[in-house]
């Protein structure tokens, strides 16, 4: 007994530090654990019970993994990537915009928010504006591919929630970027 | 989760201010305390004495435990003169039989034997400093010809880890209260011409979204959730308007709007980036920072609308432009071998002089006499805020403990009590 509840305990003071450290650059790649995926039921062999009869729970022979966030499937990845001083999508990440181009045509009742980031260098509303632009572009290429303009809202972070800290070009890369998230995260 | 404070002191520490350069001639002056000064809470000669150093312009000279008279036709001038004093400052705080307090002053100069100035209020004891900050103001206008801002507040983003606060302060640093606390960054504050709303960017909805707040009641409305960012709101100097940055049309635009939030107008009309309005004194001009050109470069355009006008020609980065307040000039950063400046533009010269010299100086903002000007900063890796003087010659620069400050922007005169 005791040693269930300190186990509950610790648990819950995870939970407690690990809440502080999510807030904080609120990261739009979902990394939590994700409670909504839908993982396989596995069955369990049922416990013997003499003279009873076996009950086995039957598993659904369909996987119902959410493809959003199946991480072998392309669609869980959202970040597009940019150069310095570029909106330009570049030609690496255009299989990932076009698989999500092919889910949002495939399903035109799902929307998806388009944030843009920008490193933290100049101005903040200038760097405002050049995040939207970033999420513009990914936007554009979505259109192009047939996506409805009412399925798709594009937003800007700036400068201001940026997932890499530092002062440094690895840094300042990595906050060059826009995020797709899904109307349903 | 948001909390709106009205009115909080909290138990976070002050704003530090601190001179880092001064100005070539100093105005020796010397700050009598007022007899009955310690019946208030703040001691008034303080504070004056604490403003005026702060300037950069004049030299405190002690008066050394001299009780000067109350009537003018008394003073020793030789006394002050003796310790090399120009102007001396004298006073009286009587308390009122209605338990109010007439603070009275006079402003000497003990070269030539007159009274510069002299004035009496009938305050209450929560008006001390600014009563104090008032009178330095005209000190600093009868000795340098130029109109004080020692009674006006500031406003500035301190964030401490995931914690971001909206303060306002009084321009000494004194009083820091908390406007709006947020889990979410918090830009782009701007003062109501006359001082009673706060307009700013939250991104507590997930997207910027620009918020008008009163600073007596603490209740706030949207003024623009527009589809895509709202942003860079800047008021028109009626009060009645606002420029705004919206992206509901495509790319991030200039547009016009009524406080209220009623009323959109779009002002500008590039398919680039148009960012960063500001409008002239006299309501008339707007300058802003665009791409249209390639670069990010400052431009003007009749408020009314009208031909667009490139403003800055030298690199390929100059953005954040502020009119000074007499509209001959603006501030601008300008990016240059990598390190972002504070310059200054001379409107009808075209001239332009460096201001600051640090790494990541950004946000400038005038205050109201245009004389210094407010800016962000960065100092060991931390966030502060500074300011210049428009001369670039005298500097202060302006700390918190254990934060990053950010944003800042001066507030307008406070003239009624």
């Amino acid at each position: 007994m005791n040693r269930i509840l300190m186990t509950v305990a610790l648990a819950g003071l995870l939970g407690a530090c690990s809440g502080g450290v999510k807030e904080d650059g609120a990261p739009v790649e979902d990394r939590k654990p994700d409670a909504v995926q839908q993982a396989p039921m596995r069955s369990t062999p049922p416990r013997a019970v003499p003279s009873a009869p076996t009950v086995r729970s039957i598993e659904s022979s369909v996987s119902t993994r959410n493809p959003l966030k199946d991480p072998g499937n392309i669609l869980s990845k959202r970040s597009v990537y940019f150069d310095y001083d570029s909106m330009t999508v570049k030609d690496e990440f255009k299989p990932l915009v076009s698989a999500h181009a092919k889910y949002l045509t495939t399903n035109r009742g799902h929307k998806i928010v388009i944030q843009g980031n920008a490193d933290e260098r100049g101005s903040r509303e200038y760097n405002l504006a050049l995040g939207q632009r970033r999420a513009d572009s990914v936007k554009k290429m979505l259109l192009l591919l047939g996506v409805g303009d009412s399925q798709i809202e594009t937003i800007s972070f700036g400068e201001e929630k940026p997932r890499a800290k530092g002062a440094d070009e690895g840094s300042y890369a990595e906050n060059r970027r826009s995020d797709i998230v899904y109307d349903s995260e | 989760m948001l909390a709106l404070l009205l009115g909080v002191r909290p138990v976070l520490a002050a704003l530090t201010i601190e001179i880092i350069g001064g100005g070539e001639k100093q105005i020796p002056v010397a700050i009598a305390p007022l007899s009955g000064e310690v019946r208030l809470p703040h001691r008034i000669s303080e504070i004056v004495a604490a403003d005026l150093t702060r300037s950069g312009l004049f030299r405190m000279i002690d008066p050394g435990g001299i009780a000067p008279p109350l009537d003018p036709s008394a003073i020793r001038y030789g006394d002050w003169t003796s310790r090399g004093a120009e102007a001396l400052v004298i006073g009286a705080v009587q308390l009122r039989s209605d338990g109010r307090f007439d603070v009275r002053f006079r402003l000497m100069d003990t070269l030539k034997r007159q009274q510069l100035a002299g004035f009496s209020y009938t305050i209450t004891a929560v008006q001390t400093r600014h009563t104090a900050h008032r009178i330095a103001d005209v000190v600093h206008e009868k000795l340098l010809g130029i109109e004080g801002a020692f009674a006006t507040r500031i406003t500035y983003v301190v964030k401490r880890g995931s914690r971001f606060e909206l303060q306002i302060a009084d321009a000494d640093g004194f009083g820091p209260q908390t406007v709006l606390a947020s889990n979410e960054p918090i830009i782009s504050p701007a003062w109501s011409p006359e001082g009673d709303r706060l307009a700013y960017v939250s991104f507590e909805q997930r997207k910027p979204v620009i918020y008008v707040q009163s600073l007596a009641t603490g209740k706030r409305r949207v003024l623009a959730n527009f589809r895509g960012s709202n942003s860079s709101p800047a008021w028109s100097p009626d009060g009645r308007r606002l420029a705004v940055v919206l992206t509901l049309d495509g790319s991030s635009q200039i547009y016009l709007i009524n406080a209220d939030g009623s009323g959109v107008a779009r002002l500008t009309d590039s398919a680039n980036i148009d960012t960063e309005p500001n409008f002239s004194p006299d309501g008339q001009s707007m300058i802003f920072t665009s791409d249209r050109g390639g670069s990010p470069q400052v431009y003007r355009v009749p408020v009314a609308g009208g031909a667009v006008e490139r403003l800055t020609f030298e690199g390929n980065y100059n953005v954040s432009p502020r009119y000074s307040p007499d509209g001959k000039s603006f501030v601008f950063v300008q990016r240059s071998g990598g390190r972002f400046n504070l310059m200054l533009h001379e409107i009808a010269t075209r001239q332009v002089i460096p201001l600051t010299d640090g790494a990541v100086d950004e946000s400038p903002s005038f205050a109201p006499n245009g004389r210094m000007i407010l800016y962000a900063s960065k100092m060991g890796g931390h966030g502060i805020l500074a300011a210049v003087s428009n001369d670039g010659h005298i500097k202060q620069r302006l700390t918190v403990e254990a934060g990053d400050v950010r944003e800042p922007a001066w507030g307008p005169m406070q003239k009624g009590l």
